[in-house]
């Protein structure tokens, strides 16, 4: 590009030579706003590999003390006790009680309000409802926590007169209709993919909205529909405001709902309202108890993604 | 057909309607259980809280005594963090939904690029939490400072505004696009006078989704250590400060320790007296009022963008 004549130089050529270093210029901005837009993109994989880095870190330092097989067994869990404990095993079943519950209200209530709003709903219904469940996903959970505290507990009390203040069910409840709207939107995407010719189908044949619905409808989405859940269950698993302020923060091995317990979640809050020294056990536990609760919501992750893919890909 | 089959045939054919319409009750009825919870959720938090939300309750420093304790320092430090939230979430997130809708070519790089935004949507907000006080507060040394907090916070919403501006993009034909190049344009001009002015009001929508994200989020800024007792605000810049008469740098604030709205809540829901709980009421009504207005300011700028759609 440099080559040119300069001898024989008119105005004609160092126009051209002056656009030519203006178009060399240019493609060099060009390059160097895509490599800064490339940057931000490779932020997400940056956040991602920072967290699996910190969290491996600080567990290092904490199974150094611990060992795997006393974390995974042993049922009590006492870091701040003089002779302290590490079983994962309490905050694990806290964990998986208040999901479980959560999953009894949102997986019926879920489904109910996804084949409603895809098969039965009017269009406005469905345009007035939506926003609404918007809504409810938009809450606070610190708010749901006062709720399920002050609210849902206090009316349990009243069918269970022996339910105590701090219990895994009112939270458990609370968290299920929170995931309610999740459940809701991800599994009605999968009814309303399924194409309309399959429910003409089957409507031809005499069904009602109902029986098209069951027999039809969900079998054909069922991948999407149970993709909605495990999301669903990853989002429980995860939830640590409610929990935290409603179902005690002690830990306690038990499977029983109406019973107080910590989850891993609210034992990451509980420790950190304190003032830990940076770089102690009971410091370096949260990462461990984090690693952990990461494992299982990266594990229910893909699998909800991989599920949601595989329906994807068949209409 | 005999009449008695036809009328088990009709009487099969009026159970199934009977259903049908059964199901249809049961339907209406789970979907208003969302409806019901919110409502009873807001009323329930109005009758608590709603004789503590004087003006007083908006200018006093969180107290012992619950009848004289206010949220001025919860609230300056939400609004705080949420600036920086803004500033170091917004260009982020646009210019990586820029690149993987607009730039991005078809290879593992990418392919390995929006399988973490996926994966990082479905990342616990505690764990956040945890990254933040591991690199933020100890590694960089920022401490448990407002600078954490939206950093952390920004962290959390990035992969909510990167699928939502990918989305307002999507939304873009490409005979935008061609007309542009067609024109001379660079693939920079093309997107910078044509893709990000038509998007703005869906990038609009996706920042005021995240920001009413991050304004409740709870379990990340605990994580990192804010304090649930702060009776002092943050040095505005070059303000003195009363010990030293030393005047505050312009960023001072950045580094002040500080509490937020529903830090400020759940410590106040923490506490045995009836009189405190009324307060996290009082407190829980302005963070949801916060949230749903922004929320349905979104919703809103949404309805209206698909229905002032010029192509």
């Amino acid at each position: 590009m440099d080559n040119f004549p300069t001898v024989t130089a008119g105005t004609v050529m160092t126009t051209q030579a002056h656009r030519l270093s203006e178009k060399k210029l240019r493609k060099l901005k060009e390059k160097a706003i895509e490599v800064v837009l490339f940057l931000a993109a490779l932020s997400a994989v940056a956040t991602t590999t920072a967290i699996v880095v910190i969290l491996l870190y600080e567990a290092a330092g904490f199974f150094e003390h611990v060992s795997l097989v006393e974390f995974f067994t042993n049922t009590q869990w006492t870091p701040m006790f003089v002779n302290p404990q590490y079983g994962i095993l309490p905050l694990l079943a806290g964990t998986l009680v208040t999901t479980g519950v959560a999953l009894m209200v949102a997986v019926p209530v879920g489904t109910i309000v996804a084949i409603y709003l895809s098969e039965f709903a009017p269009h406005v219904v469905r345009e007035t409802v939506k926003p609404f469940l918007e809504l409810l996903e938009g809450v606070p959970t610190v708010v749901y926590g006062y709720f399920a505290l002050l609210f849902v507990t206090p009316i349990l009390q009243i069918f269970i007169p022996d339910l105590p203040g701090f219990n895994m069910l009112g939270p458990g409840i609370v968290i299920g209709i929170m995931i309610i709207p999740y459940i809701a939107s991800v599994s009605e995407d999968a009814m309303r993919a399924v194409p309309m010719s399959i429910r003409e189908g089957s409507y031809a044949m005499g069904a009602t909205r109902f029986q098209t619905a069951i027999n039809v409808v969900l079998p054909a989405s069922i991948s999407g529909v149970l993709a909605a859940f495990i999301l669903g269950i990853s989002r429980a698993v995860g939830e640590t405001m409610v929990v935290a302020i409603a179902a005690g923060q002690q830990p306690n091995f038990t499977w029983d709902p109406t019973e107080p317990a910590a989850t891993i979640t609210a034992y990451i809050v509980q420790v950190a309202m304190g003032d830990l020294p940076h770089g102690s056990i009971a410091y370096q536990s949260i990462f461990a108890a984090g690693l952990v609760l990461v494992v299982m919501t990266f594990v229910f992750n893909v699998l909800g993604h991989l599920l949601r893919k595989k329906f994807r890909e068949k209409y | 057909m005999t009449p008695s089959e036809l009328q088990s045939l009709r009487e099969l054919i009026g159970r199934h309607k009977r259903y049908d319409i059964l199901f249809g009750l049961i339907g209406v009825l789970a979907t208003l259980v969302g409806v019901i919870t919110l409502l009873a959720l807001f009323i329930d938090l109005v009758l608590d809280g709603y004789g503590r939300l004087t003006p007083e309750f908006f200018t006093n420093f969180p107290s012992r005594r619950a009848s004289e304790a206010g949220i001025l320092s919860a609230w300056v430090g939400t609004a705080l963090v949420m600036l920086v939230t803004l500033v170091a979430a917004v260009p982020l997130g646009v210019a990586a939904a820029i690149y993987l809708e607009e730039y991005a070519p078809r290879n593992w790089i990418t392919e390995l690029i929006e399988i973490n935004v996926t994966n990082l949507a479905g990342v616990p907000s505690i764990v956040y939490g945890l990254l933040a006080l591991g690199l933020f507060v100890y590694m960089l040394d920022f401490g448990q400072s407002i600078l954490s907090a939206g950093l952390t916070l920004a962290l959390l919403i990035l992969p909510v505004l990167i699928v939502a501006t990918r989305e307002a993009l999507r939304a873009i034909p490409t005979a935008i696009r061609e007309a542009a190049y067609a024109l001379g344009a660079t693939r920079w001009q093309m997107v910078s006078q044509h893709l990000i002015p038509y998007s703005m009001g869906g990038i609009l929508t996706a920042v005021i989704i995240g920001m009413a994200r991050a304004i409740g989020e709870t379990a990340p800024v605990i994580t990192i250590g804010a304090l649930t007792f702060i009776a002092f605000l943050p040095p505005a810049p070059f303000s003195l400060d009363p010990v030293t008469g030393q005047p505050a740098g312009p960023f001072d604030w950045l580094f002040s320790p500080f509490t937020v709205l529903p830090i400020q809540m759940f410590n106040w829901v923490s506490r045995p007296q009836p009189a405190f709980l009324e307060n996290a009421a009082a407190t829980g009504i302005v963070i949801i009022v916060a949230t749903l207005v922004m929320n349905a300011l979104a919703i809103w700028l949404r309805y209206r963008i698909r229905k002032n759609l010029k192509w």
